[in-house]
């Protein structure tokens, strides 16, 4: 990890000093080993501060909305799934594509603080991987961990490739994964109705309403969200009951379906740890079985299921029903 | 001081409940959180940071606070504040136990929030000691002790045994109720816990953030301080920081229209979002970096100038563990707290 970081580094440089780009976006070294924060460089001095290691798992696609509209223009470091979310938000002019120079960097999955800490590591002073192992040191000692086991679980299941790129600082491949990602909706297809619904009140009921994943979310893109306009009638700060975030959750999994990219920012800053990817995943498992396999983000053109019509499309009836083909 | 069996622990708990309503760390979906004891559930005392902190057992998310109910040009107003229930909560550390001091301040200072007042009467708090602080903690900085976070009662959890020791009238009371399972002693082992976590709390890598700077005086300087810009470009402007934060206090009242006439309610509101301070004439504060920094002025140096320089952060490390962007407080103290005024 530390040459690929080097390799970055030497090209952000070389890109500011020359003054083809005016900023880099990468990431920020915070206080720990594991805390680092999306930011952006605008001068080689900022670089010091530059870090990419096992836990910059944070999407920077989004940040590029903003970042379009300044002058000049604007490097990015990213990883596979970041680069769907990207091709996206090109694809519904939200970033100028010739603002932006992708520099596509290798990511062999990044790690969960979290899950470290769940495992009793405590006073985390830094990681090493070898392979599929994770020795973790504290200041109490060694702890060896399943990579694995310690995973985002966004990247649990990830197979996706680079699909947008100008360059690209790839050290190691990777090997491809043999998981199904749609397993845990099967599991959760294959329960009762009954069970299914415990499965998300009990799940939702934790929300707190930050709005963390909406607004981390690259496909949550509106300039103003009608959930923050007091105007628009729906501005919802308060519950009825502990139970009225689902309908939060899945207006928004509704809203985002066929551009959602499956990037699971989503699942990654929930504070509650809400498996919000999992609603996602059963809109794209659907539109797949509805309309033919479909992955948003491969490209910047071309038509979508949910937004192009043809006369061989399912009727809504007959989906509703059960009955599509 | 008095001690029980950890094994006990459930009898202490059903022998609570049986007299008032027992409120503590509950684990539920996978997360920590305070909730309502009833026989069956999940209980975490050695969870160190519950995910949502205390508070809202006295400031609710969301509550109603009156109704209306108009008949030709008469607008009746009803009163929904009920008698609360007597309440035990318990296992609260001392990181929350201090923001409680924080959020009296706000609401029990003249004109006294009476929906608060009410929970915080009908309220025995028992606190519970830390003994694994973490690397976010730094309820150190603010001077307070983990290791006797005080409170109506005060425990203190080992291998073996929970000991208590009450500290209050009501934590008196407490202890008449469930005295027939405590037994005596118990101060060797607390003072050789005390000893050991204190320690650990030197260690901490945030134990001792310097906050010389985060002054009245300084206001302007802090306020102008160019860093502010740079310190809050990757904020999503989501509420996570607030709503886990301890000390958190902003509310929004709003209207709701229902069948049987209009209810009035309020529930938590974050400076974080766009339409915070939203009024009439348009908002007063248009960019995220107004707001991010509204919200770290506030903790460090609005609220001290009002309270005697206490300050309205209590190092409990929530925001540290559960910003999205790994934004926080800390990096906030560090960035402008080395700075010399201009």
């Amino acid at each position: 990890m530390k040459e690929v970081e080097l390799k970055m580094l030497e090209r952000a440089k070389e890109l500011l000093t020359s003054g083809e780009v005016a900023r880099v976006i990468g990431w920020k070294k915070g206080d720990f080993c594991h805390d680092p924060s999306p930011a952006s460089f605008e001068t080689v001095e900022e670089l010091n501060d530059f870090v990419y290691d096992w836990f910059c798992g944070a999407n920077l696609s989004k940040y590029l909305i903003q970042m379009s509209k300044k002058e000049g223009k604007t490097a990015v470091f990213l990883k596979p799934c970041d680069t769907y979310s990207f091709n996206q938000l090109v694809k519904e002019h939200r970033i100028k594509r010739e603002n932006m120079y992708v520099i596509a960097v290798e990511c062999l999955g990044k790690l969960d603080v979290e899950k470290m800490k769940a495992k009793g590591a405590s006073m985390i002073e830094g990681v090493d991987v070898q392979d599929e192992k994770v020795t973790v040191h504290t200041l109490y000692g060694d702890q060896e961990m399943e990579k694995s086991e310690v995973l985002l679980v966004k990247c649990e299941t990830c197979n996706k490739t680079h699909q947008a790129k100008d360059e690209e600082i790839i050290l190691h491949e990777r090997q491809p994964k043999d998981v199904n990602r749609l397993a845990e909706v099967e599991a959760l297809e294959a329960m009762t109705e009954a069970e299914r619904f415990a499965f998300w009140k009990e799940q939702l009921s934790k929300c707190i309403r930050c709005n963390a994943c909406r607004n981390v979310c690259p496909a949550c893109s509106c300039i103003k969200c009608v959930f923050d306009n007091p105007a628009s009638g729906i501005s919802a700060k308060a519950n009825d009951s502990e139970f009225e975030e689902q309908m939060f959750h899945i207006i928004r999994a509704f809203h985002v379906a066929g551009r959602c990219t499956d990037c699971g920012e989503c699942s990654r800053v929930c504070p509650q740890n809400i498996p919000l990817h999992l609603l996602n995943r059963k809109f794209i498992k659907d539109i797949d079985t509805l309309y033919g396999e479909f992955q948003a983000g491969e490209t910047t053109e071309g038509k979508t299921p949910l937004t192009s019509y043809t006369e061989e499309d399912t009727e809504p009836n007959d989906v509703f029903n059960g009955e599509a083909k | 001081m008095l001690k029980i069996a950890k094994e006990r622990l459930n009898e202490l708990y059903a022998a609570i409940a049986e007299a008032q309503a027992l409120v503590l760390p509950l684990k539920k979906a996978g997360e920590v959180n305070y909730g309502a004891w009833a026989e069956g559930v999940e209980v975490s005392l050695e969870t160190l940071k519950t995910v949502k902190s205390p508070k809202d057992m006295f400031f609710p998310q969301s509550e109603n606070m009156m109704k209306f109910k108009t008949e030709g040009k008469n607008i009746e107003i009803i009163d929904v504040r009920g008698e609360k229930t007597p309440t035990v909560l318990f296992g609260v550390k001392a990181c929350d136990y201090k923001a409680i001091e924080v959020l009296d301040k706000v609401f029990l200072a003249d004109p006294v929030d009476t929906y608060y007042q009410s929970r915080r009467e009908a309220t025995t708090i028992v606190t519970l000691a830390c003994s694994k602080p973490e690397e976010s903690c730094f309820c150190k900085a603010f001077g307070i002790d983990a290791t006797n976070p005080m409170g109506d009662v005060t425990t203190w959890i080992d291998e073996a045994y929970l000991y208590w020791q009450a500290n209050t009238e009501k934590g008196e009371s407490l202890t008449a109720v469930v005295s027939a399972l405590l037994q005596e002693g118990g101060e060797a082992e607390v003072a050789a816990q005390q000893e050991k976590t204190t320690a650990i709390l030197e260690k901490l890598p945030f134990s001792n953030l310097d906050l010389s700077r985060f002054t009245p005086e300084n206001l302007n300087e802090l306020f102008n301080d160019s860093a502010w810009e740079e310190m809050s470009e990757a904020c999503l402007g989501c509420g996570t920081c607030t709503f886990v934060c301890p000390t958190c206090q902003c509310f929004d009242i709003r209207d709701f229209k229902t069948n049987e006439g209009v209810v009035r309610y309020r529930c938590w509101d974050s400076c974080m979002y766009s339409d915070f301070t939203l009024m009439a004439h348009g908002n007063s504060r248009t960019t995220q970096m107004q707001r991010f920094r509204q919200r770290f002025m506030h903790k460090l140096v609005y609220y001290p100038s009002q309270n005697d320089g206490l300050y309205s952060c209590v190092g409990c490390g929530r925001c540290v563990n559960k910003c999205p962007q790994r934004l926080n407080i800390v990096k906030v103290i560090k960035t402008l707290g080395g700075k010399k005024n201009d």
